[in-house]
């Protein structure tokens, strides 16, 4: 009740004290995933600009990109478009009315988990 | 909005420690928030140890325990002790449950209590409902008709009747609403899930004759369309219901009579 006026009141405490759950874990990585995403998408654009620009920035961006870090930062990501993506999915069978019990939905959270990783070694494998 | 941390008034500190039971041989800590307007302090935990071979089973039966015998001041509601009335609601091992209905013997380690979570606080362990309550009221909690009145009563169908299980055994305990994040950063305004359970249980009633400005209402960015499916409601519901279920449902119509 973040607005509410509480007077001198104290606000009792709440992440501080909750203790994580499948279901509220697995629901705020799709929104995490969702932003490194977005951030995922500047450094492509980044990436392609060099690109364009002259052989020395795109030696440069592209050294970035393949050095130790940047392959991280990259795997990172793909696990992130992955995650995001089948978290989408389950919004998606949500939204039918489907496997809207607390089970089934704890099973897709850690579906996700475990699909995302897959997915994502598949991926660095594959490319 | 979001905020992570707790304002400056409801930082939480370190309490009272109480003496141990002499002679107990199975002594158990109790870690429990206190604040009371009286002082002027911040709110802190006191820690309590209590001889479990003379305390009954349930977290209810400590907290009598801890209030009868080690520290009258201690202010908490109870009433029926066996959870129809809701009243006992409160953080216990990190999840919101009753008190009374919650055994002590599915928590590992110390025990710590809170009251129930991003809400005002009245004294230790009582929250500040009125906005709860007032929310729930707000959904017309009742049965709305238009039709006469029938001679003797108003008729449902075994299979209608049916509709209303797992809604109508909610005991308005707000354990629900204050395990949702998202009615942590916009409970102003998003009804949270006991109220909108309410709401569905009346907007299927098939006897209600208010189906379509029900929905109306609720057709609002904030007083439905706040529900993610976090699903801590269903998670922590005491009487085993599923608020998200509801909202899911209530999403549906909406869809439904759009298209």
């Amino acid at each position: 009740m973040a607005d509410v006026n509480r007077g001198t009141r104290p606000l009792s405490p709440h992440l501080q004290i909750y203790r994580p759950q499948m279901t509220s874990m697995s629901s705020i990585m799709v929104r995490i995933t969702g932003i490194a995403c977005l951030g995922l998408s500047i450094i492509v654009v980044a990436w392609l600009l060099a690109m364009s620009t002259s052989e020395a920035a795109f030696e440069t961006a592209n050294g970035l990109l393949r050095s130790g870090l940047g392959k991280l930062i990259m795997f990172g990501a793909t696990w992130a478009v992955f995650y995001h993506m089948l978290g989408r999915l389950r919004h998606v069978i949500w939204d039918f009315g489907y496997a809207l019990d607390v089970r089934t939905s704890e099973k897709m959270g850690i579906g996700m988990f475990v699909g995302a990783t897959i997915l994502a070694v598949l991926a660095v494998v594959i490319l | 909005m979001v905020q992570f941390t707790l304002p400056k008034n409801s930082k939480i500190t370190v309490g009272k420690t109480w003496p141990k039971p002499e002679g107990a041989t199975n002594v158990r800590k109790f870690q429990i928030y206190r604040w009371n307007s009286d002082d002027g302090k911040n709110p802190s935990v006191d820690t309590y140890f209590l001889d479990m071979d003379k305390c009954g089973p349930m977290v209810l039966d400590a907290l009598i325990k801890i209030k009868n015998e080690i520290d009258p001041t201690l202010t908490f509601r109870r009433s029926c002790r066996e959870g129809i009335c809701g009243s006992c609601a409160m953080n216990i091992d990190g999840i919101n449950t009753l008190a009374c209905i919650y055994g002590l013997d599915e928590i590992k380690g110390d025990v710590k209590i809170y009251p129930l979570p991003h809400m005002p606080v009245v004294k230790d362990l009582i929250p500040d409902l009125t906005h709860f309550y007032a929310q729930h009221a707000s959904i017309m909690p009742w049965l709305e008709t238009k039709t006469n009145r029938p001679a003797k009563e108003w008729k449902q169908s075994i299979d209608d009747r049916k509709k209303l299980d797992g809604l109508y055994e909610c005991v308005m305990c707000a354990s629900c609403s204050t395990s949702c994040p998202s009615y942590w950063w916009n409970g102003d305004r998003y009804l949270g899930p006991a109220a909108l359970l309410h709401a569905y249980r009346w907007i299927i009633d098939s006897r209600d004759e208010a189906t379509g400005e029900r929905l109306d209402e609720l057709e609002d960015p904030f007083k439905l369309y706040r529900c993610h499916t976090i699903m801590n409601c269903a998670k922590t519901c005491p009487k085993g219901l599923n608020p998200a279920k509801a909202i899911a449902e209530i999403k549906k119509m909406m869809v439904d009579r759009a298209v």
